[in-house]
C-alpha cells in the first residue's frame, strides 16, 4: 500500500502503512445485513433529496391545496365562533349539568394531547432507538405535535370562563398576598406538564429545522424569502464543528423528551385518576393513557401523510416500508390499549366493589353502550387486521383503520369521562349529557385548527427533514 | 493536534470541494495525519465519526445540560416548598403544607425545561449561532457539497503536498481565501 502514496513522500514505508491505517480504521464504513433495504428511493442522491423538498416549498401552491384550505379555515371559523359564544354568554353555552361538569371540553383535550405524543415518539424515541426510517416522517410529525398540543390548550382556557385570566394558573408573585397557586393539583401539574411538552417540543422542531432553513435561504431567489429564511436559518454554515454540538444537543433533547412524553399523559391521566369518581380512581391510567396516546398518535399521521406523500409526490421518501412500520407500532400500542380494556374489566369485577361493577355494566349496557363499543371495536379489535400484511401494505386499507382508530380514540375519552359522570352515588341525580352546537362547533373548529395549521405548514417549511434523509441516503445501499 | 476555534478574523485558508462524505472524511483524517491544520470541516449533514477523523474533542455539552437539569430540580423545589409551606400556607384537604411526594411531577417538569431550554441556548451561543449572523457559508455546503478547509497558519503550509492530497482524493474544486471569520 505504501507504494500508492509514495509521491505523497513522506518517511518510510512503515509508517507509511501505519498512518494508512489509522486513516482506515477512522473512515470504515458501516457494513449492513443483507436483509436491510434502502429507506429510501435508490435513485435519490443529495442534490435531488434538496430539490424535491424545496421544490415543493417554492412552487405555489396547487388547487388542491387551496381547496382543502378553504374547508379548513371554515370550519376554523366555525369554532371561533362558538368561541367567541362560550367567552360572550359562559360556560352555559355548553351541553354541562349538575352532574355532567366535564364533557366534550375535556375530551377534546385529552384526544389533541394524545395526537401529540406519537409526534415526539417519533423524533424521540425512535431516535434513542437508533430507528433510521423516522427520518423522513419526523419533520411533519413533530409540526404535528405541536399543532395538537395548541389545539388541546384552547379547551381548558376556555373551560375557565374567563380565558383572558389564564394566567393566574402561574405562580408569580401577585397582589392578592402574594396568594400561590396550589401546587398539589394534578390541574395545575397539567398546565406545568403541557407547557414544558409545548416548549420542549417547539426548540426540537426548530433546531431540527434550522439546517434545512439553511438550504432553503441557499436556495431562495425573491427577496422575502431570503430574508425570511436568513433570519431563521442563524447563520448556519454546516460546518462540523456545530454539527458536532448540534448532535450533542439533539441526543439531550431526545433523552429529554422520552421521559416527558410520557409525563405528559401520566399526568393528564392523573386529573381522572387522583379523583374517587368509580371508572377513574384506577392506578392503570398512566400507562394506558400514554399507550392510548402513542396509539392515536400514530394513526393520525399515517392519517396525515398518506394524502400528503402522493399528493405531494413523496412516495420515494416515505415508502411503504414506512407506512408499515407506522402500522405495527400502532398494532402494538393498539394491542396494550385494548389489553388495558380487559384488565380494567376483570379489575371492577375482581374489586368486589359494587359501584365500580355497577360503572362497568353501565358502561356496557347503559344509555352510553354505543360509545363503548365504537370505542372497543375500533380500538381493540380493528387494528388486530395489521396482524395481517396485506392491511399493513394497501393505502386504502391502511387510511380505513387509521380513521377508525382516530374516531374510536376519540370515544374512549369520551366513555371515560361522561359515562363515569352521568350516573353518580345518587340516583336521583342521573342525567344524560346532550351537546350543543357550541360543543359541537368546539369540535369541529379544532379540527379546523389543525388543518389551516398543518396545511400553512406544508407551505411555509421543508416537509422532510432534507439533512437527516440525506444522511441516511447510503443506508444499505453501498 | 486538536483543531483550533474558528475565531481569527483574518487567516489564509484553502478549501477542497468534494462530493461525498467518505473522501472527505478519508482526507480529513489523512490531512491531519499529514500534519495540516484543519480549519474545519463543512457538509450537508452531520457526518459520524468525522469528530475523530479531525480530532475534534467530545463536547461538554452533556454536562451543560445536566448541570441545567440540576437547576431546574432545585428551583422546583425550592418554589413548591416555599410556596406552599412557608409564604402562604394553605390547608387543602387537610394534607400536609410541605407535600412533598404531590411536588414531584412540577419538578421533573421543570429540570426537563430547564435542561432544555439552556443546553440549547448554549449551543446557540456557542456556535455564534444568531438572526444577524455573517458567517462564511460556502457554496453548495447545504445541498450537496462537502468541503474541507485547511488553514495556512505560517510559511510552513506546503501547498503542493496539499494539492497533491487534494488530487488523491479527486477534489471536484479548490479555492484560496483570506479572511476566515
Amino acid at each position: 500500500m505504501a507504494a500508492v502514496f509514495k509521491d505523497i513522500e513522506f518517511h518510510n514505508a512503515e509508517e507509511e502503512i501505519r498512518l494508512q491505517n489509522e486513516i482506515d480504521s477512522v473512515t470504515a464504513h458501516q457494513v449492513y445485513s443483507p436483509l436491510r433495504e434502502p429507506l429510501i428511493d435508490e435513485s435519490k442522491h443529495c442534490g435531488d433529496v434538496t430539490a424535491d423538498i424545496c421544490g415543493l416549498v417554492e412552487r405555489s401552491p396547487g388547487k388542491g391545496w387551496w381547496i382543502l384550505f378553504g374547508i379548513s379555515l371554515f370550519l376554523l371559523v366555525l369554532g371561533a365562533l362558538a368561541a367567541i359564544n362560550t367567552v360572550t354568554f359562559g360556560i352555559g353555552t355548553w351541553g354541562l349539568n349538575k352532574t355532567i361538569g366535564w364533557a366534550f371540553g375535556i375530551t377534546n383535550f385529552v384526544f389533541w394531547i394524545g395526537i401529540g405524543h406519537a409526534g415526539t415518539f417519533i423524533s424521540a424515541i425512535l431516535y434513542l432507538f437508533g430507528q433510521k426510517w423516522r427520518t423522513s416522517i419526523n419533520r411533519s410529525a413533530e409540526a404535528m405535535t405541536l399543532i395538537a398540543v395548541m389545539c388541546a390548550g384552547v379547551f381548558p382556557i376556555l373551560h375557565m370562563g374567563r380565558p383572558w385570566l389564564f394566567y393566574w394558573i402561574m405562580p408569580y408573585p401577585n397582589t392578592r398576598g402574594s396568594l400561590w397557586v396550589n401546587f398539589r393539583s394534578p390541574l395545575l401539574w397539567d398546565f406545568f406538564a403541557i407547557s414544558t411538552y409545548f416548549t420542549i417540543s417547539l426548540v426540537f422542531w426548530y433546531l431540527g429545522l434550522v439546517p434545512d432553513l439553511a438550504t432553503a435561504r441557499d436556495r431562495a431567489t425573491s427577496k422575502w424569502r431570503r430574508i425570511l429564511y436568513t433570519v431563521l436559518s442563524l447563520g448556519w454554515n454546516g460546518s462540523n464543528r456545530t454539527w458536532s454540538r448540534y448532535e450533542t444537543v439533539y441526543g439531550v433533547l431526545a433523552a429529554l423528551a422520552t421521559p416527558l412524553v410520557l409525563s405528559v399523559h401520566s399526568i393528564v391521566s392523573f386529573d381522572f385518576a387522583t379523583s374517587l369518581v368509580p371508572g377513574w380512581h384506577s392506578t392503570i391510567f398512566p400507562p394506558y393513557f400514554v399507550a392510548g396516546a402513542v396509539f392515536s398518535g400514530f394513526a393520525m399521521v399515517t392519517t396525515l401523510l398518506i394524502p400528503v406523500r402522493k399528493v405531494m409526490h413523496l412516495e420515494g421518501y416515505i415508502t411503504i416500508q414506512h407506512l408499515d412500520n407506522m402500522c405495527k407500532i400502532t398494532l402494538l400500542t393498539g394491542s396494550i390499549v385494548g389489553l388495558s380494556y380487559l384488565t380494567e374489566l376483570f379489575i371492577g369485577f375482581y374489586s368486589g366493589n359494587p359501584n365500580e361493577i355497577f360503572v362497568i355494566l353501565n358502561r356496557m349496557g347503559g344509555p352510553y353502550a354505543w360509545a363503548y363499543w365504537i370505542m372497543f371495536s375500533c380500538n381493540a379489535i380493528f387494528p388486530q387486521l395489521f396482524w395481517f400484511k396485506a392491511f399493513r401494505t394497501k393505502i386504502p386499507l391502511i387510511l380505513g383503520l387509521c380513521i377508525l382508530v382516530n374516531v374510536g380514540m376519540w370515544f374512549e375519552r369520551f366513555v371515560i369521562i361522561v359515562t363515569s359522570l352521568h350516573r353518580d352515588y345518587l340516583p336521583s341525580s342521573w342525567a344524560i349529557f346532550i351537546p350543543t352546537l357550541t360543543d359541537l362547533g368546539l369540535l369541529v373548529g379544532s379540527f379546523g385548527l389543525f388543518f389551516t395549521a398543518f396545511l400553512l405548514f406544508l407551505r411555509l417549511f421543508p416537509v422532510i427533514s432534507m439533512n437527516e434523509v440525506k444522511g441516511v441516503l447510503h443506508y444499505a445501499r453501498d | 493536534m486538536r483543531a483550533t476555534e474558528p475565531s481569527e478574523k483574518t487567516v489564509r485558508y484553502t478549501a477542497a470541494f468534494f462530493d461525498n462524505e467518505h473522501d472527505l472524511m478519508a482526507i480529513a483524517a489523512e490531512a491531519r495525519l499529514r500534519g495540516f491544520e484543519i480549519q474545519d470541516v463543512f457538509s450537508p449533514y452531520p457526518i459520524h465519526g468525522m469528530d475523530r477523523a479531525v480530532g475534534l474533542e467530545r463536547s461538554r455539552l452533556g454536562w451543560i445540560a445536566f448541570a441545567a437539569g440540576a437547576l431546574g430540580l432545585i428551583s422546583a423545589i425550592l418554589l413548591q416548598v416555599w410556596t406552599s409551606a412557608y409564604d402562604w400556607p394553605l390547608n387543602v384537604g387537610g394534607k400536609p403544607f410541605n407535600s412533598f411526594p404531590l411536588f414531584v411531577p412540577v419538578m421533573f417538569e421543570l429540570t426537563v425545561l430547564f435542561s432544555g431550554l439552556i443546553s440549547i441556548g448554549v449551543l446557540f451561543m456557542m456556535n455564534r449561532l444568531w438572526i444577524f449572523s455573517k458567517k462564511k457559508i460556502f457554496e453548495g455546503v447545504t445541498d450537496d457539497q462537502f468541503v474541507l478547509v485547511l488553514k495556512q497558519a505560517d510559511a510552513s503550509f506546503d501547498t503542493e503536498k496539499a494539492a497533491r492530497l487534494f488530487k488523491k482524493y479527486g477534489a471536484l474544486k479548490v479555492m484560496e481565501g483570506d479572511k476566515f471569520v
